[in-house]
């Protein structure tokens, strides 16, 4: 009875202080949030509480609410599939093809850019593609006579800068589930006849599904969230759902309007992952 | 046989080709931010000229010094807390099997995958209604926040590859809890533990948008300052300083890819 009581205590005073930390920190502003989203007006000044379903209301009557919701999702969209294009080969050739110490140099080459600054290397990207910048320079160096290539503040520059920033994830988790597939399982097929494409189809691309299910997660949920990118690299062209938001609490002052089209951008995340689930248990269970 | 020996070739080639772009596109922009640091030019136009200045004028720019001294302090203090109180929730889950176990790893995710956007807004609007208010403490209570499952998942990783016997050794040989904590279990984690703080040190010191919800007027970190001065029209004093954080951040990967699996010892 002495020893039960006391590994409590232990295991209270352990976790304690980390889970009270995460709750006056994550969960207690969220609670916040969502209390404000049904809220008529924001903490400024006194006035009674009142309940308030109309910042809701907003994004289903405002046509041009729901237009860059749906941009913010083909943003995300856009680029998910590019770090699919681009990283899956690269995971491939890098987990299955190159052994010993360079795979490991080569590994953590291409996670490190990751541990920098996002907003610095969205920075970059603004001196790369400016005109006269070192895209262009280069474009002409091999084409001359092209006319000037200004990606200033496109929709391309966008999908540039967060495909740049959320690369190395799609690697990281393809790698991981590439890596851990049975070379014996290939040699089987191999000896059986199959062909490389039958064996990528029907054995290594269903064994990754884990991988790049976590990939797309860890890429598409921030991607419909950001703002600061498309912000940097779209200018004016670069207005999303994450740049309203954002303004409703550093220029507008509205923020129920920007806990509510929150809460509606979370809402929409859950949804997928509910859609996406049903996919991920099965293939999590077979591996 | 010699037609399949040149599809094997030229697929490896291909292969390695992919790779080696996939990392220019990872490392131009960062190289080219460097260069242009070093380039005279206000206008970052070619040819290049070397110069140091723009660095020079770092050291006379009051703001960017202070924004400096904001973020060492900052991720400093977030490394000594969110590693001392990350370890020791780390311990609890390694020795001990309890009800809420399971549940209470469940809720390291919603600080990771939440988009900072919404936790970022979502703390200025309790700090602003409950008086906490911006300013540095406020973004230490947030950058801690987002550290702490980095830090349990870390730490984890290291006591799982340990295994509770070194702890049960230690007791058979009649050594107290606390004995055992310090002189046995701390030393074996140690490896761990400084990997995590690595990480925990990164995450604040590269931490942007929560940063930016919470910094008051005329108190910044570094990256909220580099925002500003993106938006405001820039000169290569930007990329000077870009280049130190980057530096910077990715010593610190380094070394913790050196200490954690990364390393030599699995």
């Amino acid at each position: 009875m002495r020893i039960e009581s006391r590994r409590r205590w232990a295991i209270a005073w352990l976790t304690g202080p980390a889970y009270l930390w995460l709750a006056v920190t994550i969960f207690l502003p969220l609670s916040a949030m969502l209390y404000f989203s049904f809220q008529k007006k924001g903490p400024f000044g006194r006035h009674a509480s009142e309940f308030s379903l109309k910042h809701y209301e907003a994004f289903f009557t405002k046509g041009y609410l729901q237009d860059l919701m749906w941009r913010s999702l083909e943003m995300g969209f856009h680029v998910t599939l590019l770090c699919i294009l681009i990283g899956f080969p690269a995971a491939y050739w890098l987990a299955r093809r190159i052994r010993g110490r360079w795979r490991e140099a080569l590994f953590l080459l291409i996670v490190l850019p990751f541990w920098s600054n996002a907003l610095v290397r969205i920075f970059s990207w603004t001196i790369v593609l400016r005109p006269d910048g070192v895209l262009d320079r280069a474009v002409h160096l091999v084409i001359p006579g092209l006319p000037t290539i200004d990606l200033t503040d496109s929709y391309a520059a966008i999908i540039i800068g967060l495909v740049h920033s959320y690369l190395p994830y799609m690697i990281l988790t393809c790698f991981l589930s590439l890596q851990a597939i049975d070379e014996s399982l290939l040699e089987a097929a191999r000896s059986l006849g199959a062909r490389s494409w039958t064996i990528l189809a029907r054995i290594i691309l269903p064994l990754a599904v884990p991988g790049l299910a976590a990939g797309s997660i860890l890429i598409f949920v921030p991607v419909i969230g950001s703002f600061f990118e498309p912000r940097l690299l779209g200018g004016p062209k670069g207005t999303v759902i994450g740049t309203v938001i954002e303004e409703q609490f550093t220029v507008v002052s509205n923020w129920p309007l920007g806990g509510a089209l929150s809460f509606i951008l979370l809402a929409i995340v859950l949804l997928i992952l509910a859609a996406a689930s049903p996919v991920l248990k099965k293939h999590m269970s077979t591996t | 046989m010699n037609q399949a020996r040149w599809m094997v070739l030229a697929s490896e080639g291909a292969g390695r080709l992919w790779l080696f772009l996939v990392l220019l596109f990872l490392y131009l922009p960062i190289l080219v931010l460097a260069v242009m640091g070093l380039n005279d030019s206000v206008h970052y136009t070619l040819p290049f000229t070397f110069t140091t200045r723009w660095y020079e004028d770092l050291a006379g720019n009051e703001r960017l010094l202070q924004a400096s001294v904001n973020s060492v302090a900052v991720a400093l203090a977030n490394t000594l807390i969110a590693t001392t109180l990350g370890t020791m929730a780390a311990l609890a889950f390694a020795r001990y099997r309890f009800r809420g176990r399971t549940a209470l790893q469940l809720l390291l995710f919603p600080p990771i995958t939440i988009p900072w956007l919404i936790i970022g807004t979502s703390m200025l609007v309790l700090f602003f209604w409950t008086g906490i208010g911006r300013g540095l403490h406020a973004m230490l209570l947030g950058h801690v926040a987002l550290s702490l499952p980095y830090v349990i998942i870390v730490v984890g990783a290291r006591l799982a590859s340990i295994g509770p016997e070194l702890g049960e050794a230690a007791a058979s040989l009649g050594a107290t809890p606390f004995q055992s904590l310090v002189r046995v279990q701390l030393p074996v984690m140690a490896p761990g533990i400084v990997a995590a703080a690595l990480f925990a040190f990164a995450v604040s010191f590269d931490q942007f948008v929560i940063s930016y919800f919470l910094a008051p007027p005329g108190v910044s970190v570094l990256p909220v300052e580099i925002f500003s001065a993106i938006r405001k029209g820039f000169t290569p004093e930007v990329n000077a300083i870009s280049t130190i954080m980057i530096v910077v951040s990715m010593t610190a990967l380094l070394l913790f890819a050196r200490l954690s699996k990364f390393g030599g010892e699995r």
